[in-house]
C-alpha cells in the first residue's frame, strides 16, 4: 500500500479534535502516565509508540473514561471534558476498540454492536438492529453477518464487530490499542487499508502498538512513550526504526538476536497423529504429527485459538489424548499425568503465568517448589524440608535475578518479568531435556524479553529440544530452527527457520497449504 | 401398582404439586435474575424469611394481607439493596455476604417473632391472601382441580415467569442484563452502568423471595415460624441450575422439586416413612447439580465481582 | 501464619511478622465491634436496655467460674467443626453443610455408644473414630465427589446433605431404630465408658476440650508443614496451579471436603460423649452454621478458630442469661452473628469510607480554589454517594 504519510501531511495542519494536557494517573507502585500530552487530528494516523507497561493502554482507557486522571485534563474541540465514564467518551464521538476485545460470545453481532445504544424503545428489536448493523457495515466496507454469533467468528472479524461498535456511534476519533497483535499479516494488511479509508473520511484515528515496521508503515506523526511519560513525538519521514527502538527502550537495543548455527541431534519428541479436544468435546487437535531433535527449537506459528493451547496440555498430561502418540526419548508417555510428565524430564511455561503458572498468594519460596514440593530434594515422608526450600529459593532468586531478590514475598507482588523469570527459574530448575514455552514473552518489557530469549538458547545449546508456541511471529523467526504452522489443528507445513518468511508463514496461518 | 396409581392418579397430588412449588419458583426467577448480571444471591432464603416475617406482621398490624404483602417487598427489597451493595459496591465474597444475611434474618425474624408477639407465635386472626375459587374453571376436568382454589400468589406466579422471559429476552433492559453477567467489562466499555445493573438484577431477586416467603406465611398459613423456609432459598438456586438459567426452565424444575415435596402428603400415616420421604426434594437437588439431565453453563460473569472505575 | 517458615528472624523481619499480625486480626476486630454496636441499636430499637442485656450477657458467659467452663465446653463443638470448615476454605471449598455432618458424627458415636460394651480406653477411641468416619463420609462422598467429578457447586450439595441428616435423625427418632422404647423421640443414653470425663464439676465442660484442641494442633501441622497441606492451600488458592503443579486436585478436593466433614463429626461425638450423652429430636444444633462463622472470624487460621469460636461460645452462653436477666430474646445473638459476618465480608467499607472522605475533602479545596469547574470524577461520587445512600 502507498504512504499513508504523505496524504496525511495535507491534514496536519488543522486543529485538533481532541487533545490531552498534563495528564498524570497513579496506581499504586507505579505512575503508569507522567504529564502527558498529546494531541489528535482529524484525518490523521498519530502512533503511540512504547514498550509493554509504558502506559499506553492507561492513557487510551482515560480518554475513554475508564479510568480518572489524577492530574490534567482532556479537552475535545477546545472544550474541555468531563468523561464521568465510557458512555459520555462515546456521546463526544470517541470510540475505542481494546486490546483484550470486549466482545460477548454468547450474544449475536448485531446484539454486541448495539448494546448500550439499542434502538430506542422498552422492547428490543433484534431486526431492526440488524439491519441497522448491516447499514453501517455497508457503509464502512466493513462486510458482517449481523445475525453470526460473535464466538463464532476470527479474530479479524471480532476485530470488525468492535470497529463497527465505534461506527454505530458515530465515533469521530477512534482508538486502537495493539490492534495487530492478535492479527495474521494479511489481516494487519487488511486492517491497514481500513485504517486509510477511514483517515480519508477525516477521522482521527489513535494507532497504539509495540511495533516499529508497522508505525513506520502507516503513521503520519509518532509520538513515543517510556515509563508512563512522551519521550518525544515526530514524523516518520525524519527517522528510522533503530532510532525509534533506542527511544523506545531508553537505551541502545539490538534488533536481532545472535543464535549459534543449528546444530541437530538425535529425535528426542516425537509427536505422532495426536488428536485433542476442548472442554466441550470439541476437537482441537486434529492428527498433528512433528518431530523435535536435540539442539533444536521447534516454534508452533499460528493464529490464536488453532489448537496450540489443547496440543501443548495434552502433550504435558494436563488433557486428556484422544488418539494418537507422543513419543519422549523413545519413551510412550501419552496419557502419562502432569506430574509423571514432569519427571519424565519435560518442563513447561505456561502462557498464562498468573493464571497456571504461579500461585500469587504464595511466597516465592513456595512458588518455586511448585511443582516437586515433595520430591527427594525438598520433603521427607510427606514432610516439606523448609531449610531446603529457603536454601533452594536463595540459590534460584540469585541465579535468574529475581527482583527484589527476597524469597518470601508473594508472587504477586512481583512485576510480570519477574513473575516470569519465577517459573523459568522453577522450570529450569528441574533439568529438563524438553522444555515447552508458551508465549514465554508475551506482555514482558525488552529487558526481560531478552532475558527469557538468552535463556532459551543456552537450553538449545546445552543439546535440549524446545517447542515454542508465540504468537509474534518475529519470536517465532528469530528462535527457531524449525517453524511449524498450525491452522485448524493441523499442521499446515513445517520449514527451516532459516529459510521462512514473514509472508509465506502468514500464508500457512490462513490455511493456504505448502505454498511457502 | 394399584396403589401407585391411586397415588399418582389423584389430582390432590398435582396441586399440592403446583401449590408447593411456588415458594421456589419465585426464588428461582429471581435468582435468574441476580444470576443473569452476575450475582450469586444465596442471601435469598433470609430474605424469603424477612418477607415471611414481615407479611405477617403487616398483616397483622393493619388486618389487610395486601399491606402484609406490600411490607414482605418493602422489607425484603431492603434486605436485598443491602446485600447487594456489600456484593457489588464493595466486591464482597457473595457467597460469604449471602450466608450473613441468611444468618443475620434467621436471628432478626426469631428476635421480633418474641419481642413483638411474645413466645406464643404469631396471632391466630392474621389475615391471609385470598384463594380464588371459580365454580366454571373447577368444573373443567384436569386443568380445573389443578388450578382451581389456589392462593392468588400462585396464579401470581405463574404470571411472572412469563413476564420474566419476556423481559429477559424481549427487552433493552434483558439484553443488558445479560450482557453484564457474560462480560461486564464488555458492557462497561459500552456505556452501560454495570452497577446499576446489577442493582437491578439483585433487586428483583429480593422482591421474588419476599413474595415467596410471603406465599409461605400468608398464602398457605397465616402465621409466621422460626426458619420456616427450611432452605428452600437454597433448592431454588439448585432449581434455577438445573433450568439453566432461564425463566422456563426454573420454573420446570422448580415444579419437579415441588413434586418431590408434594409425594410425602400421601404418607403422612407413616411417621418413619414421612420423615424418609420429606429427604427427597434434598435428593433431587442433588441429582440435578450432579448433572442428571445434562450439565448447564453459567453466564460466565457470575459470582466475580467488577470493578468499574479506577 | 502461613509464611512463618520463610521468615528471617531479623529484628526487622519480626516487625514485618507483628504488622501481618495486627492487620490479620484488625478486619476481624473492627467486625466484631461493629456488630456489637449495631446490636445494641437493634436492642435499643426494640425497647429493651441494651447494657443490661450485653452486661447480662457478659455475666452469662464469664461471670463465674462455672460460667466460664461452661463457654468453654460450648466451644468444643465450635472449635472442631469449625475447624473443619476452615480446612474446606483453605481447599477453596465453602463447606456449609457442618451441620449435617455434625448430625452423622453423633449419632454414629451414640449409636456405638449405647449399642456396643467396650472398656472406656476402647469404647472412647472407637466412638471417636465412628463419628469421624461418618461425618467423613457425609463431608466427602456425595458433597466432595459431586464437586470434583461432576462440578456440583459444593455450597448448595453441603447444605442439602445436611437437610437429608437432620431428617435422618428425625427418622432414626421419630419411632424409628435408635428411639429409646417410650414416647419421648430421643435415644438411649450411651453407656458410661464412653462419657468424656468431665472436668469441672456440675459444668458442662469434658475432656471434649483436649479432642478439640488436639485437632487444632494437627490441622496446623498438616497444613503448614506436609506436602499434602501445600498441596490443599496451593488448591484453594489457585486451583489451575495446583494442577499444573502436578497435584492429584480432584482426589484432594474429595480429601479436603472429607476431612472437613471429620472434623465437623468430630464435634458431634464429643458434645454427644461429653455433654448430652444422647441423641434428642431437634432440627437444628446450630454448632454447624456457626462453625461457619467461626471460620470466617479466624480467616480460616486454625489457632484463630479457638479464638473465635471462644466468641461465639460466649455468645451462645451469655444468650440465655440476656434472656433471662435482660428480658431480650436469646435470638439476638444471632443478629449479631450476621453483623459480624457482614462486617468481616464487608471488610472494603472501611478503605471505601476514606476514600470517599480524602475525595470529598479534595472536591471542597478544589472548589474553593476555581469555583464551577470540577475535576473529572463525577462517576466515582456519583457511585459513592449512592452506596453511602444505602
Ligand atoms: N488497573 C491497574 N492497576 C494497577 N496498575 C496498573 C493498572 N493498569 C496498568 N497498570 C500499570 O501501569 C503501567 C502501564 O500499563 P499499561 O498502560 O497497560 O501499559 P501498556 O499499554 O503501554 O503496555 C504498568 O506498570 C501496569 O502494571
Ligand atoms: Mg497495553
Amino acid at each position: 500500500m502507498g504512504t499513508p504519510a504523505a496524504q496525511g501531511s495535507k491534514t496536519a495542519n488543522q486543529p485538533p479534535i481532541l487533545e490531552l494536557q498534563h495528564i498524570t494517573k497513579r496506581f499504586p507502585g507505579v505512575v503508569a502516565n507522567d504529564d502527558v500530552s498529546l494531541d489528535f487530528r482529524p484525518g490523521e494516523i498519530h502512533a503511540i509508540l512504547g514498550e509493554n507497561g509504558a502506559g499506553k493502554t492507561t492513557l487510551m482507557n482515560i480518554i475513554y473514561g475508564l479510568y480518572h486522571p489524577d492530574e490534567g485534563q482532556v479537552f475535545m474541540e477546545g472544550r474541555p471534558l468531563n468523561l464521568e465514564g465510557p458512555h459520555a467518551a462515546i456521546a463526544h464521538g470517541i470510540g475505542m476498540v481494546h486490546q483484550h476485545f470486549m466482545l460477548i460470545p454468547v450474544l449475536t453481532v448485531a446484539e454486541n454492536i448495539v448494546l448500550g445504544s439499542e434502538p430506542p424503545g422498552f422492547r428490543f428489536d433484534i431486526r431492526r438492529a440488524a439491519a441497522e448493523v448491516k447499514k453501517i457495515s455497508e457503509a464502512y466496507h466493513l462486510e458482517i453477518d449481523p445475525w453470526a454469533k460473535v464466538g463464532d467468528l476470527t479474530v479479524g472479524l471480532q476485530q470488525r464487530v468492535e470497529i463497527l461498535k465505534a461506527f454505530y456511534r458515530r465515533a469521530r476519533v477512534l482508538i486502537l490499542d495493539e490492534p495487530t497483535a492478535v492479527l495474521t499479516p494479511s489481516e494487519i494488511e487488511d486492517l491497514f487499508q481500513i485504517m486509510a479509508r477511514l483517515k480519508a473520511d477525516g477521522i482521527a484515528i489513535a494507532f497504539i502498538s509495540h511495533k516499529l515496521d508497522e508505525v513506520m508503515q502507516v503513521a503520519d506523526r509518532i509520538t513515543i512513550m517510556r515509563r508512563g511519560r512522551v519521550v518525544r513525538t515526530l514524523l516518520p519521514t525524519e527517522t528510522n526504526p533503530q532510532e525509534l527502538a533506542n527511544l523506545m527502550v531508553g537505551r541502545e537495543v539490538v534488533l536481532q538476536v545472535k543464535k549459534s548455527p543449528y546444530r541437530p541431534g538425535p529425535v528426542l519428541v516425537d509427536v505422532q497423529n495426536l488428536v485433542v479436544a476442548d472442554e466441550h468435546n470439541y476437537p482441537r487437535v486434529n492428527g498433528v504429527s512433528f518431530q523435535i531433535r536435540r539442539g533444536e527449537i521447534l516454534g508452533l506459528a499460528g493464529v490464536d485459538g488453532n489448537g496450540q493451547r489443547e496440543l501443548i496440555e495434552a502433550i504435558v498430561g494436563l488433557r486428556p489424548v484422544r488418539s494418537g502418540k507422543v513419543l519422549f526419548a523413545g519413551r510412550d508417555i501419552t496419557g502419562l499425568s502432569p506430574r509423571q510428565v514432569s519427571r519424565a524430564g519435560i518442563s513447561y511455561i505456561p502462557q498464562d503465568r498468573q493464571g497456571d503458572g504461579l500461585v500469587l498468594n504464595f511466597t516465592v519460596a513456595e512458588n518455586l517448589i511448585l511443582k516437586d514440593y515433595n520430591g527427594p530434594q525438598i520433603a521427607r515422608r510427606g514432610r516439606i524440608d523448609f531449610r531446603r526450600v529457603r536454601e533452594r529459593a536463595q540459590r534460584l532468586v540469585g541465579q535468574y535475578g529475581v527482583a527484589p531478590p527476597n524469597p518470601s514475598l508473594l508472587a504477586g507482588n512481583l512485576s510480570g518479568g519477574n513473575q516470569q523469570k519465577v517459573i523459568l527459574a522453577r522450570e529450569m530448575g528441574l533439568a529438563p531435556e524438553f522444555l515447552i514455552a508458551a508465549q514465554p514473552t508475551r506482555g514482558l518489557d525488552v529487558g526481560a524479553i531478552e532475558y527469557i530469549h538468552k535463556r532459551l538458547l543456552e537450553l538449545r545449546d546445552q543439546g535440549k529440544a524446545i517447542l515454542l508456541f508465540s504468537l509474534e511471529l518475529e519470536e517465532i523467526l528469530s528462535l527457531s530452527d524449525e517453524i511449524a504452522v498450525i491452522y485448524k489443528g493441523q499442521i499446515m507445513d513445517i520449514v527451516p527457520g532459516d529459510k521462512a518468511t514473514r509472508e509465506g508463514l502468514g500464508l500457512l496461518m490462513l490455511g493456504a497449504r505448502k505454498s511457502a | 401398582m394399584s396403589g401407585l396409581l391411586a397415588i399418582f392418579g389423584n389430582m390432590q397430588l398435582w396441586a399440592s404439586t403446583l401449590s408447593l412449588s411456588v415458594p421456589l419458583v419465585l426464588p428461582a426467577l429471581g435468582g435468574t435474575f441476580s444470576e443473569r448480571t452476575g450475582v450469586v444471591n444465596i442471601a435469598m432464603e433470609g430474605i424469603m424469611l424477612i418477607g415471611a416475617f414481615f407479611a405477617v406482621f403487616f398483616s397483622s398490624l393493619t388486618m389487610n394481607p395486601w399491606v402484609g404483602l406490600l411490607g414482605a417487598v418493602v422489607a425484603g427489597g431492603i434486605m436485598a439493596v443491602i446485600f447487594a451493595w456489600a456484593a457489588i459496591r464493595l466486591r464482597s465474597d457473595q457467597v460469604i455476604i449471602g450466608m450473613a444475611v441468611n444468618i443475620f434474618a434467621s436471628g432478626l425474624t426469631a428476635y421480633l417473632l418474641n419481642t413483638i408477639f411474645g413466645f406464643g407465635g404469631t396471632p391466630v386472626n392474621t389475615p391471609m391472601l385470598p384463594h380464588l375459587n371459580w365454580p366454571w374453571l373447577g368444573r373443567i376436568p384436569v386443568l380445573g382441580p389443578l388450578l382451581n382454589d389456589q392462593s392468588i400468589l400462585v396464579y401470581i406466579t405463574l404470571l411472572l415467569v412469563v413476564a420474566g422471559h419476556f423481559f429477559l429476552f424481549h427487552t433493552r433492559l434483558g439484553l443488558r442484563m445479560r450482557a453484564v453477567g457474560e462480560n461486564p467489562e464488555a458492557a462497561d466499555t459500552a456505556g452501560i452502568n454495570v452497577y446499576r445493573i446489577r442493582y437491578l438484577g439483585v433487586l428483583i431477586s429480593g422482591f421474588l423471595s419476599a413474595l415467596a416467603g410471603a406465599y409461605l406465611s400468608i398464602g398457605v398459613l397465616n402465621s409466621f415460624e422460626v426458619d420456616m423456609t427450611n432452605g428452600r432459598g437454597y433448592i431454588a438456586l439448585a432449581a434455577m441450575i438445573f433450568g439453566r438459567w432461564t425463566p422456563f426452565g426454573s420454573f420446570g424444575a422448580a415444579l419437579l422439586f415441588g413434586f418431590a415435596s408434594a409425594l410425602s402428603m400421601p404418607l403422612q400415616s407413616s411417621v418413619a416413612a414421612k420423615n424418609l420421604v420429606q429427604m427427597l426434594p434434598y435428593v433431587v437437588t442433588i441429582l440435578a447439580l450432579i448433572g442428571v439431565g445434562g450439565k448447564s453453563v453459567a453466564p460466565a460473569a457470575d459470582g466475580v465481582p467488577y470493578e468499574a472505575e479506577k | 501464619m502461613q509464611n512463618e517458615n520463610f521468615q528471617d528472624v531479623t529484628p526487622l523481619e519480626r516487625h514485618g511478622f507483628l504488622r501481618a499480625l495486627l492487620r490479620a486480626v484488625s478486619t476481624p476486630l473492627v467486625a466484631v465491634i461493629l456488630g456489637i454496636l449495631l446490636g445494641s441499636v437493634i436492642i435499643e430499637v426494640s425497647g429493651y436496655n441494651a447494657i443490661a442485656a450485653y452486661v447480662s450477657l457478659f455475666q452469662g458467659a464469664f461471670g463465674s467460674g462455672y460460667s466460664i467452663a461452661n463457654t468453654l465446653a460450648n466451644a468444643v463443638p465450635l472449635i472442631l467443626a469449625g475447624l473443619g470448615v476452615a480446612v474446606g476454605f483453605r481447599a477453596g471449598l465453602f463447606n456449609i453443610g457442618a451441620e449435617g455432618q455434625y448430625w452423622m458424627g453423633a449419632i454414629a458415636a451414640v449409636w456405638v455408644g449405647y449399642a456396643v460394651n467396650l472398656p472406656w480406653y476402647l469404647h472412647i477411641p472407637l466412638a471417636l473414630a465412628a463419628a469421624a468416619v461418618a461425618g467423613a463420609l457425609w463431608g466427602g462422598i456425595v458433597p466432595g465427589l459431586a464437586k470434583a467429578y461432576a462440578g456440583a457447586h459444593e455450597v448448595i450439595t453441603t447444605m442439602m446433605m445436611s437437610y437429608v441428616a437432620i431428617f435422618f435423625s428425625h427418622y432414626l427418632l421419630e419411632n424409628g431404630p435408635m428411639m429409646e422404647p417410650g414416647y419421648v423421640p430421643q435415644s438411649p443414653v450411651i453407656r458410661s465408658s464412653a462419657f468424656l470425663p468431665v472436668l469441672v464439676k456440675g459444668t458442662q465442660l469434658s475432656a471434649g476440650i483436649f479432642v478439640a484442641l488436639a485437632a487444632v494442633a494437627v490441622v496446623y501441622w498438616v497444613l503448614y508443614y506436609t506436602t499434602w497441606g501445600f498441596e490443599i492451600r496451593a488448591l484453594g488458592l489457585n486451583r489451575r496451579a495446583a494442577r499444573y503443579g502436578g497435584m492429584p486436585v480432584q482426589r484432594n478436593i474429595v480429601l479436603a471436603l472429607a476431612v472437613s466433614g471429620l472434623l465437623a463429626g468430630l464435634a458431634g461425638a464429643a458434645q454427644m460423649m461429653g455433654v448430652q450423652h444422647r441423641l434428642y429430636d431437634s432440627f437444628s444444633s446450630g454448632y454447624g452454621y456457626t462453625a461457619i462463622v467461626v471460620a470466617l472470624l479466624a480467616k480460616n487460621d486454625p489457632i484463630g478458630v479457638v479464638f473465635s469460636a471462644l466468641l461465639f461460645a460466649a455468645l451462645g452462653t451469655g444468650a440465655q442469661y440476656m434472656q433471662i436477666g435482660a428480658n431480650v430474646p436469646g435470638r439476638m445473638t444471632d443478629v449479631i452473628t450476621g453483623l459480624i459476618v457482614f462486617f468481616v465480608a464487608a471488610e472494603r467499607m472501611v478503605e471505601l469510607a476514606s476514600r470517599w472522605l480524602a475525595k470529598r475533602r479534595q472536591q471542597r479545596r478544589s472548589q474553593a480554589g476555581r469555583p464551577g469547574v470540577g475535576p473529572a470524577q463525577g462517576r466515582g461520587a456519583e457511585l459513592e454517594s449512592k452506596g453511602a445512600g444505602v
